[in-house]
């Protein structure tokens, strides 16, 4: 399978991307690590005019403390992030998590920006940053703004994202004392979950993604109410599918997805509130 | 577009179209058909080489991405007086192979696997090579071949 023809142009900074979407506009596509687009164009779901390479922009790459919060460069690799000791101090739940994505060979090429761009509810790495409540920054023409990521996706495949708007940054707060827990349901170890959840817990308060359980990357509101109010863990997770809306598939029906969104849901508040996995098993 | 690209430490450059996938260039355009196509869905891992070391699925790679990057493939493992490297000895000794044709891309992600990881255990071999399918099943000796080229290297080094 071949993409259809398109014009390529490699761009070496941001800047230089944002100049080049101001010119082609809804014709062209940022390339990444590729591992969402790239399928996509061979099967020609995607026929972008022109592709706008970012792969040589190093100015992306990184994963800084920033204090508070942990930096992290759009275009950093998923192998890196779960490799990365800082990751695994202070954000362990998103080094884990990154280590769950596809495959050793897609996390070599995959990007944590990409697979935030795309906007695939079916990504592990979105219901992530749902839960650990990231900040994203972008940089358009008229410099960079923030967006939290509870505002970033809006629909299937649709973002926050501005037409002439290149995600730089993804930040995460720091955990401390917090337990986590990451439940992946698939039926090969490569494939897209078929239902997963990403939880912090600390007290009362979680913060709990859902992969594949709607158009877009969706918060478990609910549950997380509940808990807020002091219902059990049990309890709490019998709320995890009220909002969502599972669609069906070879792999599972909506009502088996909603079954399995309250057990894996009470499941990874079960592991987060005995503590959470510790760094050494990230 | 020009491009050029170390293969196996040789430099090539060519023109290439630049919906040119990175195992098609391999292939067809340097010639060296070791690195084999499967299900051209980044799924099976067949086409994995590595490139500055790393495996990666070349299936899912446009050529013009990785201008001025080194690749390896299954043809630039052995010695140049044909000594097989480490990992294709353990897979010749533990015979992990059946039909043969996910073999190239077992070798190269086993390859980097142990380049992360020197001495992973049988888990950690199944996880690395997760990556990679075998439609023989045969599974069993290839993670023994993988486990025994861990052992070669760790005695060699």
């Amino acid at each position: 399978m071949i993409p259809a023809a398109f014009d390529y142009q490699r761009v070496d900074s941001v800047d230089a991307a944002v100049a080049a979407l101001g010119e082609h506009g809804d014709e062209a596509k940022l390339l990444a690590g590729g591992h969402s687009l790239l399928p996509l164009m061979k099967l020609r779901l995607a026929t972008p005019s022109v592709l706008i390479d970012l792969g040589r922009v190093q100015e992306l790459s990184y994963v800084q403390d920033r204090g508070d919060h942990i930096a992290i460069g759009a275009l950093t690799r998923h192998h890196v992030l779960h490799t990365s000791g800082l990751l695994a101090t202070d954000a362990p739940l998103l080094a884990h998590a990154a280590g769950q994505v596809g495959d050793p060979q897609v996390r070599h090429r995959g990007t944590l920006g990409g697979s935030i761009a795309h906007g695939d509810p079916a990504s592990d790495l979105p219901a992530v940053l749902l839960a650990l409540r990231a900040t994203l920054v972008a940089r358009g023409p008229e410099g960079n703004r923030s967006i939290a990521v509870d505002d970033f996706f809006v629909g299937f495949l649709e973002t926050a994202l501005r037409p002439d708007e290149v995600l730089t940054e993804v930040q995460v707060p720091k955990v401390t004392g917090q337990g986590w827990s990451f439940q992946k349901m698939n039926r090969r170890a490569q494939d897209w979950a078929i239902v997963g959840v990403a939880c912090v817990l600390s007290g009362t308060a979680a913060g709990i993604g859902l992969v594949n359980m709607a158009s877009r990357p969706l918060r478990a509101s609910a549950t997380e109410a509940a808990l807020a109010g002091g219902a059990s863990l049990a309890d709490a997770a019998q709320a995890a599918a009220e909002g969502a809306e599972a669609s069906a598939d070879l792999n599972a029906s909506a009502e088996f997805r909603e079954h399995l969104a309250r057990v894996l849901v009470r499941r990874a508040l079960e592991e987060s509130a005995a503590g959470g996995r510790s760094a050494a098993r990230v | 577009m020009e491009m050029t690209l170390t293969v196996n430490g040789t430099s090539h450059t060519a023109d290439v179209e630049p919906r040119t996938l990175l195992v098609h260039h391999i292939r067809e355009g340097i010639g060296l058909t070791g690195t084999n196509v499967g299900c051209d869905t980044t799924s099976c891992g067949a086409c994995t080489v590595l490139l500055d070391g790393q495996s990666i699925k070349s299936c899912t790679v446009l050529a013009v991405q990785v201008d001025g990057q080194s690749v390896t493939t299954i043809e630039g493992l052995a010695g140049a007086d044909g000594t097989m490297h480490p990992v294709q000895a353990a897979f010749r000794e533990h015979h992990g192979l059946q039909c043969g044709y996910c073999t190239p891309g077992m070798v190269m992600a086993a390859v980097s696997l142990l380049a992360e990881q020197p001495n992973p255990d049988e888990r950690a071999v199944r996880e690395g090579i997760e990556g990679n399918l075998c439609r023989c099943t045969g599974y069993h000796n290839i993670v023994q071949a993988v486990l025994s080229a861990a052992s070669a290297q760790e005695g060699g080094s």
